[in-house]
């Protein structure tokens, strides 16, 4: 790609979600690229559209015992239960080395209550360097019994308003795909004021050892992602992009600039690159260079133009 | 930690038993800069299925810019590894972890069990030159039988260190467990245990360890997705109630620091 230079390859990749631009539809999956100071050595994180950092809570988390990951047919089953420093720990360990990049990062946060989510969105308002919020609506609600956030969709609303009333940056939030209509919770979360919306979170799974006869996940079920999930996620994203107005992210097995611009051509404005960083720490830049090589190839103005761009046949739903 | 990711050629596969196989790759990089106890994450192929890459320790480096590993076929990635030809490439990733914290006071004795004996003899070679005016390291190497342990203790025999070895069948040495081997040891106070195998085995060598007072160094083995921090995956309970990430503060550990629960 040497016909590339770095300066119209930003250009032709430009989008925005909210009031960010980010250079590239290219960002990195919560939970998958650390701290992005783990992946320093391998990508040039400048090139990136965005780090979305591993999930925060007020408090730091120990996660679940051992065995917390299982390899499964093109993908692969966690239960790490949400290990991460914790917020204050977070601020000042993490974050300096995050603010001098000049990256737009998304602190992804998580909480077992409303005012959890709250307290987290208000600490982090006004510290320099965090760009926009995921919130992740996945973890159950300690409060109202343990059901998720992300599968009712007037708690999700509510988490969303909380959110959104403390925060002064854009305020994304990841979707589960464990519900029976996704659309309702992101309409639900759009009208409670999202400035875009992330999905797919993994798929919940389980895998068996035949030999022990006992769960291969101590944790017993866990979160499903890698290449099995991306036709789930790529569906998803299609219909949640056609059922609101704000900017949708996609994620879910993206391990190529083909399989990001797919997303994009189903209606995601950006891609979020997860599992592959572990297989290939190297994916997410080697698709952002994947996608401007489309981009020139097929002589686009912009990657903007490919944005739900996705061809229905008469009669298709 | 100066760590890469490149494709590498496999040189060498040796089929050492019918289940056992040691390849050779290039890489000036990771030959140049491992150390003992590190590890290199392996991609069995390039489509997606298997996924993950497999972790391997290093078995040993040259100076002509060559590592090796050791490996038993136990599942679909190790048996796609063995059906590699010689001139194919691999992707590699490495060199991962921390290894082991290398003494010079006292007598250093090294334990390997099946295929933790992998990497024992980079470390032996280590020592050897690092403790040149020291007496060698003392080895303890266990395996099941004869046949698994004698295309590996030959690499150890060359270099002229001590070995003493264990089979579960009395094939060849002790007929029983290495530890038992251990117990009959009386090292000097300062000693350090070097040990990797499986889990009942380094408990065991942890424990005697500790009652005589000696410092040991374990090299655990867990599933693990990325080798590098990011995945969380590969969690080792410790003593003082938090968890350790093989990847990124081992695989080596202090055993006095972990959590033994079998």
């Amino acid at each position: 790609m040497d016909f590339v230079t770095e300066k119209n390859m930003d250009h032709d990749l430009e989008v925005r979600i909210g009031s960010l631009v980010l250079r590239n539809p290219v960002l990195t999956a919560s939970g998958t690229f650390g701290y992005a100071r783990e992946f320093e050595q391998f990508v040039n994180l400048h090139r990136l559209g965005g780090v979305v950092v591993k999930g925060i809570s007020l408090e730091p988390r120990p996660g679940n015992p051992p065995p917390r990951i299982v390899e499964t047919s093109c993908g692969m089953l966690n239960a790490i239960g949400l290990e991460n420093v914790g917020v204050e720990r977070f601020i000042a360990e993490k974050m300096p080395y995050l603010n001098n990049l000049d990256v737009p990062v998304f602190v992804n946060i998580l909480g077992d209550s409303v005012d959890e989510y709250q307290r987290l969105a208000a600490r982090l308002a006004g510290i320099p360097g965090v760009s926009a919020l995921e919130v992740n609506i996945s973890c159950p609600n300690v409060k109202k019994g343990g059901a998720a956030f992300g599968s009712d969709p007037d708690m999700a609303a509510a988490v969303t308003r909380a959110v959104k009333q403390e925060s002064d940056v854009p305020v994304i939030v990841k979707l589960s795909p464990n519900v029976t209509d996704v659309t309702v919770i992101a309409r639900a979360v759009e009208a409670a004021g999202a400035d875009g919306l992330s999905l797919i979170n993994t798929l919940i799974g389980m895998a068996v050892d035949l030999r022990t006869r006992r769960p291969k996940l101590a944790n017993v079920i866990g979160g499903l992602s890698g290449p099995a999930i991306k036709p789930v996620a790529l569906r998803m994203v299609y219909q949640v992009a056609r059922a609101v107005s704000v900017p949708v992210i996609g994620i879910g097995g993206i391990a190529s600039a083909e399989d990001a611009l797919e997303f994009i051509l189903a209606g995601a404005t950006a891609v979020q690159v997860g599992t592959a960083n572990f297989v290939n720490p190297r994916a997410s830049e080697e698709i952002v260079e994947g996608m401007a090589a489309y981009v020139h190839a097929q002589h686009l103005g912009s990657i903007r133009e490919l944005i739900g761009a996705l061809q229905i046949s008469e009669g298709g739903s | 930690m100066n760590q890469i990711q490149e494709k590498v050629q496999l040189i060498r596969s040796e089929r050492l038993t019918a289940d056992i196989f040691r390849l050779t790759l290039a890489s000036q990089a990771i030959a140049a800069s491992a150390a003992p106890g590190q590890f290199v994450m392996v991609r069995t192929g390039t489509a997606h299925d298997p996924l993950l890459r497999r972790p391997f320790s290093i078995y040993q480096t040259s100076s002509d810019g060559t590592f090796q590993i050791v490996f038993k076929v136990i599942g679909r990635g190790t048996t796609l590894l063995a059906h590699c030809r010689e001139g194919e490439e691999l992707s590699v990733l490495g060199p991962l972890g921390r290894g082991y914290r290398l003494e010079q006071k006292g007598q250093n004795i090294l334990v390997g069990g099946g295929m933790g004996i992998a990497p024992m003899l980079f470390l032996a070679k280590r020592l050897l030159k690092k403790t040149a005016l020291q007496e060698p390291p003392q080895v303890l190497l266990g395996a099941r039988n004869k046949e698994e342990l004698q295309p590996m203790l030959v690499d150890f025999q060359a270099l002229g260190v001590r070995v003493l070895t264990a089979t579960d069948d009395g094939s060849l040495g002790h007929h029983g467990l290495v530890t038992d081997r251990l117990r009959k040891l009386h090292p000097a106070p300062e000693s350090m245990v070097y040990c990797c195998g499986p889990k009942p085995m380094m408990a065991a060598v942890a424990m005697i360890c500790r009652e005589r007072s000696l410092a040991c160094q374990v090299s655990v083995e867990t599933a693990m997705a990325c080798g590098m921090g990011a995945c969380l995956g590969c969690t080792i309970p410790l003593q003082d109630g938090s968890y350790g990430h093989a990847c990124s503060d081992g695989p080596v550990f202090d055993a006095e620091r972990i959590l033994w629960t079998l």
